[in-house]
């Protein structure tokens, strides 16, 4: 079941690849980037974190941290406050390196060794905890900015909206229910409302790996339910992982699905939803308080 | 155009360069000012429509701020770094058009001014080779702001050097630049600078018809950079460069590169001072080391605040307003000038946080066709 998913997503990115080079846009290759159809996971797995350690003066915010994240597989991450989740967040995405470690993107690609533009484009999206949009943009030049495309200096100063690029747009706003907002400043937007449109964001860029630090925080119920509704449209076709509080929010999104408890930098228990809460260190740090 | 009626839900105009009333409004504006020098040239001195020579050297000058104001707003009021040396590029481009200009007065280029016989210098040194023609002086206008600025922003904004650190920086490097120009023995006439222009391409420098068409250049610069400005930032590149000012790290995260970015913008901007410095200089007759001076690069933020920055024709009403003033206050009350200067700017960061455009765009119900 999987392996017929992925190759119906690597056909899919094949398609986007070639739509890409026929539009023309510069087609030059650099350093750093790469095609993305061709993301080795010949092992099922899209991100392999190793024995990664993060020390900030003395303080270990990760400590021998392992972990791998399978493809199109939706992992919910939890864990009490300082258990070092936004740390490895800011590893995976380049704006931590580690101080020891290995995180390799597919089989082949070491983040360490790239920066944060360079891993946003080899394809994984980043939602921060706070939303973060640009707030001075509409919401639509918010989601062009976003867009997959060469995003180098020259390509984008002659970069021109193409048909099915406004289309793209143009169903990323349905999508969010944000259609008749599209001209209107993003930092206008209620707070989930922006959440949501940095969710769009992401899908924009067509990542593999989606990476939600907090999602549902500071949502209201109905919004809260909403997200878990957009959240469960994504899984399959994008790989995500999901740093939660919101235990109840985990319940909806997990479904059955691999939880992974962090503590003190290094993952306590990793199981289905239940397994986790019956685990008695898990109860002790976390959920028993 | 194609794409938008074919794009079913969304009529998103981008990319439109000016509205049809803002082309209007700049086409009026630069041909009333374009007709100046030729009431200057066709009516005699004491006939009513007679704008004096003075005038015409004013206002000319006047365009060459606003030139520097307008390339100071591309990266202040669009990406978001305060520059406080553009004084620097401001005065290299005219010490390149200062040096062709001293050379060409001469009766022989090669024989050396002044200040290199006091030096004992029989030749002019390697630097200043083959100033001595026109296009390749010119062509120095260009590089030397914009490579200095290229290689200084690589190092500053590979660092991710920001905000008020990096305003310190080329404050910083304004300054040293100001003290090695003042040196005499470096090769820049120290701080008597260049002066005793006589001719600039075999044209006397001083006839009005010489003045008339360096006027008309400095306007069609001036005109041409706010088009080049505009177009670069209706682009997608434009969009990023706000987006760098408003929210940096997001846009990282989603696969720009913000440095490449910066460069771009920060090294045009250099350029298009360096030839509003390089149209300054014939228009005044001297060029020395105070054009570098702190307060000149500080009175050039002064400008884009009050004008309104991020609008590109802020920027140049701000120098105009400003200059006006100045002109009119260091006639009447000369000691008081910096204290209204620091006042203005004080009475504008309180009131007026988007300068003067601002408040029009505020009572003309932002119906002024620069609304992006």
């Amino acid at each position: 079941m999987k392996q017929l998913m992925n190759a119906k997503r690597l056909k899919n990115e094949a398609a986007l690849a070639m739509e890409r080079d026929g539009s023309g846009a510069g087609g030059e290759a650099s350093y750093g980037r790469l095609s993305t159809g061709g993301l080795d996971t010949t092992h099922g797995a899209i991100l392999y974190l190793e024995d990664i350690t993060v020390v900030f003066d003395g303080f270990k915010a990760l400590n021998n941290l392992s972990l791998d994240i399978g493809v199109g597989e939706l992992r919910c991450i939890i864990g009490p406050n300082g258990a070092g989740k936004t740390t490895m967040m800011d590893v995976i995405t380049g704006k931590t390196r580690p101080t020891s470690g290995t995180v390799f993107f597919g089989q082949t690609i070491d983040l360490t060794r790239l920066n944060e533009a360079q891993i946003a484009d080899a394809g994984i999206g980043r939602k921060f905890q706070r939303p973060t949009v640009f707030e001075q943009h509409t919401v639509f030049e918010n989601l062009e900015l976003a867009m997959k495309a060469d995003k180098h200096v020259r390509p984008t100063l002659f970069a021109r909206l193409s048909a099915t690029q406004r289309d793209r747009i143009a169903e990323t706003l349905e999508l969010l229910r944000l259609t008749g907002e599209y001209r209107r400043p993003a930092g206008l937007l209620s707070h989930g409302q922006k959440q949501w449109l940095e969710i769009g964001m992401l899908l924009m860029q067509e990542p593999q790996l989606l990476l939600l630090d907090e999602p549902v925080a500071g949502m209201t119920d109905a919004e809260t339910e909403r997200t878990g509704e957009l959240l469960n449209d994504l899984r399959g076709k994008h790989s995500l992982v999901v740093v939660e509080h919101d235990m109840d929010f985990v319940n909806q999104i997990a479904q059955g699905g691999k939880v992974t408890v962090l503590c003190e930098g290094s993952v306590l228990a990793e199981g289905t939803m239940e397994q986790v809460q019956a685990d008695q260190r898990v109860i002790e740090v976390y959920l028993g308080r | 155009m194609n794409a938008a009626t074919r794009s079913s839900t969304l009529s998103y105009e981008s990319g439109t360069l000016f509205s049809a009333k803002a082309w209007a409004g700049i086409v009026a504006v630069a041909a009333l000012f374009a007709a100046l020098p030729a009431l200057n040239l066709i009516f005699p001195p004491g006939h009513s429509l007679y704008v004096s020579a003075f005038a015409i050297a004013l206002i000319g000058k006047f365009m060459c701020y606003a030139m520097a104001a307008l390339a100071l707003d591309l990266v202040w009021g669009y990406a978001g770094i305060l520059s406080l040396g553009h004084g620097l590029f401001f005065a290299l481009g005219g010490y390149g058009m200062g040096m062709y200009l001293m050379r060409s007065g001469k009766p022989s280029p090669d024989i050396v001014p002044d200040f290199m016989t006091f030096l004992s210098w029989k030749t002019y040194p390697w630097f200043w080779s083959f100033t001595e023609h026109f296009w390749y002086a010119m062509l120095l206008v260009l590089i030397v702001p914009g490579l200095l600025a290229f290689i200084f922003g690589y190092f500053a904004f590979r660092s991710r050097i920001k905000g008020v650190y990096f305003s310190i920086i080329t404050q910083a490097l304004t300054f040293a630049a100001m003290l090695l120009f003042f040196r005499n023995e470096t090769g820049f006439g120290g701080n008597n600078g260049f002066t005793d222009f006589k001719r600039i391409l075999g044209f006397d420098i001083t006839s009005p018809q010489t003045r008339a068409v360096l006027y008309w250049t400095t306007l069609a610069a001036l005109v041409g950079s706010l088009v080049l400005g505009r177009a670069v930032m209706q682009s997608k590149l434009g969009r990023v460069l706000t987006a760098i000012r408003d929210a940096e790290s997001r846009l990282r995260f989603l696969g720009y590169e913000p440095l490449g970015f910066k460069l771009f913008v920060w090294t045009l901007s250099a350029v298009i001072c360096g030839i509003a410095g390089a149209l300054y200089v014939p228009q005044v007759g001297i060029i020395n080391p105070g054009e570098m001076s702190t307060e000149n690069s500080i009175e050039m933020v002064i400008w884009v605040a009050t004008g309104g920055r991020g609008t590109l024709i802020g920027p140049i009403i701000g120098a105009g307003t400003i200059n006006g003033l100045k002109t009119w206050f260091t006639s009447v009350f000369p000691e008081f000038w910096l204290y209204a200067l620091g006042l203005i700017f004080v009475l504008v960061t309180l009131f007026l946080p988007q300068g003067i455009v601002g408040l029009v765009r505020k009572l003309g119900r932002g119906d002024k066709g620069q609304s992006s």
